[in-house]
């Protein structure tokens, strides 16, 4: 095993629908006590939700960059409404860097760097160049991409870094209908945010008593959290420089805390996943997608 | 005829369905190679170079279009396929290419410019920027709308963005957002976004257990239903799901889209086109379903009332839906 102090960690946008004030207070905690070195803020899955964490948004900036992070601000995943399109334009207004999560954030970014976001599909290096060529200084990669894509993405990027998500449960798809107010018979105009209720998402089990999937609102994500650690010093020879953690209600300090290690050569995976298991509790780990199999299958590290 | 009121663009997964399509009456006929480059990449689907090249010979002697679908999205590395896809479709002569990928779009920009080209729906463009953003840079001419606007949504972006738009009108229809979803990647490991096929047939099962059928795909069970009760393919979205200790259908109901009842509001909001979804149905469905939409059409372009009971019966479970562009679908 190498050192690779040079692979950057980074704290993916909040994907649930948390109180402002817990979103606050986890956010001050990662600028104090966190090495993360990048932090995605922003809501990605709902307008709706938009509102309520804003007036906080400015002092939480202010206080990660203070502690040495870089802030990035997330879009939307699913743009549709001319409201949706101007709040992209106020992230963009704000000076800092943007990560684009539907191509209107490219449109309306141009001639700026930014992220390419994961929603945004870069499946291969024709996507890649064209969108290097717009001004994307990183790629956040699609959760599907098989490691040998990866890899052929990766290489020849130049200088744009290329990103994957390391930890949490992998988003599957968005969609325009609340499967948080369907499942409460609530219409999505009277949601009442009910996604609230739930801090990592609310689980779909099969008929047949499987847990399977993970509902937060219009967003499905997995089950299971995703999960590449015995898998990130390959990564990193193959050209990709950022590792994102997506945040969920568990001591993500303490998961940061053992990727960084990993990467820095100062712990073995083997000895980091059953760390982290004490941390998931019940939620299976995944990373099938990345080995080419189905998303929900875990292939033990070899 | 009198002036056309819109543009009928009709599937044809087959030869004899292009054919079918042509003789009931559509303005357009779209398909695809016979590979992992169309959306509709199913067994016995699809066409080769010269099938493809006598299917626009039969269409334009008819005054018939023909677009070729070339949107899913290329696997890195291997590039080939999807260009070559876009050079054939070129020189079979097709009025126009349906694309999805940046990278598509950009060498089919830089090698084929004369070759028309439109967005397909797998690239989810909803809204005015990513519309100018394919229309800047790839001079794309027509935008195939996602199936998740409102016909309010759709004429707002057709007023701001002037361009040329398809909707869909009939035929299946994902509650998510097209060409971004993982779904049945997660249960099977095969990529509908790279490969073509959502809910491959290859991972398909139905299973007996205790007087129930159980469809499956992959190793996860979607649905079940009394024996001798017809039992719906398991696409993910389409299955029941548990939350709250509740069995529901938790993301669509099994049903088809139906839009011909719609059509006026349709015209109204300036749409250009209507698409009949279904390159994996039948000849004898895409006959039927060509021929009533070209009835319905021609009586609206008269001012007659349209006739729009013709279909029932023809929809995915029999059931039908006016899916986003009804309200409170959401």
């Amino acid at each position: 095993m190498s050192a690779r102090p040079q692979a950057h960690l980074t704290l993916g946008p909040l994907l649930f629908h948390w109180p402002a004030q817990k979103r606050r207070d986890f956010y001050l905690r990662i600028a104090d006590e966190s090495p993360v070195d990048t932090v995605y803020l922003g809501e990605v899955v709902c307008s709706k939700r938009e509102s309520t964490f804003e007036p906080l948004r400015d002092a939480v900036v202010a206080r990660l960059r203070a502690a040495g992070k870089e802030v990035v601000l997330s879009t939307l995943a699913l743009v549709t409404t001319a409201r949706e399109v101007e709040q992209i334009g106020e992230l963009v207004a704000t000076g800092l860097t943007v990560e684009a999560n539907d191509v209107a954030g490219v449109q309306i970014l141009a001639g700026r760097p930014f992220v390419v976001g994961p929603y945004i599909n870069v499946f291969n290096e024709g996507a890649r160049d064209f969108l290097v060529g717009r001004g994307a200084i990183r790629i956040v990669l699609p959760v599907e991409m098989p490691a040998t894509s990866i890899r052929a993405v990766a290489a020849h990027g130049g200088q744009t870094g290329i990103e994957v998500q390391a930890f949490g449960r992998q988003p599957l798809s968005v969609a325009m209908r609340c499967y948080h107010a369907r499942a409460h018979n609530r219409t999505k105009d009277h949601c009442q945010l009910v996604c609230g209720l739930d801090a990592d998402g609310l689980t779909a089990e099969t008929i047949d008593g499987v847990d399977i999937l993970t509902i937060n609102g219009t967003q499905t994500l997995t089950h299971g959290h995703g999960v590449l650690l015995a898998e990130l010093d390959s990564l990193s020879v193959a050209g990709v420089t950022h590792f994102r953690l997506s945040p969920h209600d568990l001591d993500m300090v303490r998961v940061a805390g053992l990727y960084r290690e990993v990467l820095d050569g100062r712990r073995e995976p083997g000895a980091a996943l059953e760390a982290l298991r004490s941390l998931t509790g019940a939620v299976p780990f995944v990373n099938g997608f990345l080995h080419g199999r189905e998303g929900l299958a875990w292939v033990e590290p070899s | 005829m009198s002036a056309r009121y819109l543009e009928l663009v009709c599937p044809a997964g087959t030869p004899a369905a292009l054919r079918a399509a042509v003789d009931a009456g559509a303005d357009t006929v779209y398909c695809g190679f016979r590979d992992c480059t169309n959306a509709r990449n199913y067994p016995g689907l699809n066409f080769d170079f010269d099938e493809l090249r006598e299917g626009v010979g039969y269409a334009h002697d008819r005054d018939c279009k023909v677009l070729v679908a070339i949107n899913t999205f290329p696997r890195a590395g291997d590039l080939g396929p999807w260009h070559r896809a876009v050079d054939q479709a070129a020189a079979a002569g097709a009025d126009a290419v349906i694309l999805a990928d940046l990278g598509v779009l950009d060498y089919t920009t830089r090698r084929h410019p004369g070759l028309r080209r439109h967005l397909s729906v797998q690239a989810s463009a909803a809204n005015a920027p990513s519309i100018a953003f394919y229309r800047d840079h790839f001079d794309v001419r027509r935008v195939v709308l996602p199936r998740v606007l409102s016909v309010r949504e759709v004429a707002a972006l057709v007023e701001e963005t002037g361009i040329e738009t398809e909707v869909f009108a009939f035929g299946s229809v994902g509650p998510m957002s097209e060409g971004r979803c993982f779904l049945s990647s997660y249960l099977t490991g095969l990529s509908p976004t790279s490969e073509g096929a959502c809910a491959p047939a290859s991972h398909v099962a139905y299973l007996d257990r205790d007087g129930q059928v159980l469809s499956r795909l992959g190793a996860t069970t979607l649905n079940s239903f009394a024996r001798g009760e017809p039992a719906a393919y398991p696409t993910p979205c389409k299955g029941r799901y548990v939350t709250l200790g509740r069995s529901s259908y938790l993301f669509e109901e099994p049903a088809g889209l139906n839009a011909i009842a719609m059509l006026p509001e349709l015209k109204a909001a300036g749409v250009t086109a209507l698409k009949i979804e279904g390159r994996q149905r039948s000849r004898a469905y895409v006959a039927q379903v060509v021929a009533s939409f070209r009835e319905a059409l021609d009586a609206l372009a008269r001012g007659d009332a349209a006739p729009v009971a013709a279909l029932r019966g023809e929809t995915e479970g029999g059931r039908e839906t006016f899916g986003a562009y009804q309200k409170g679908w959401r």
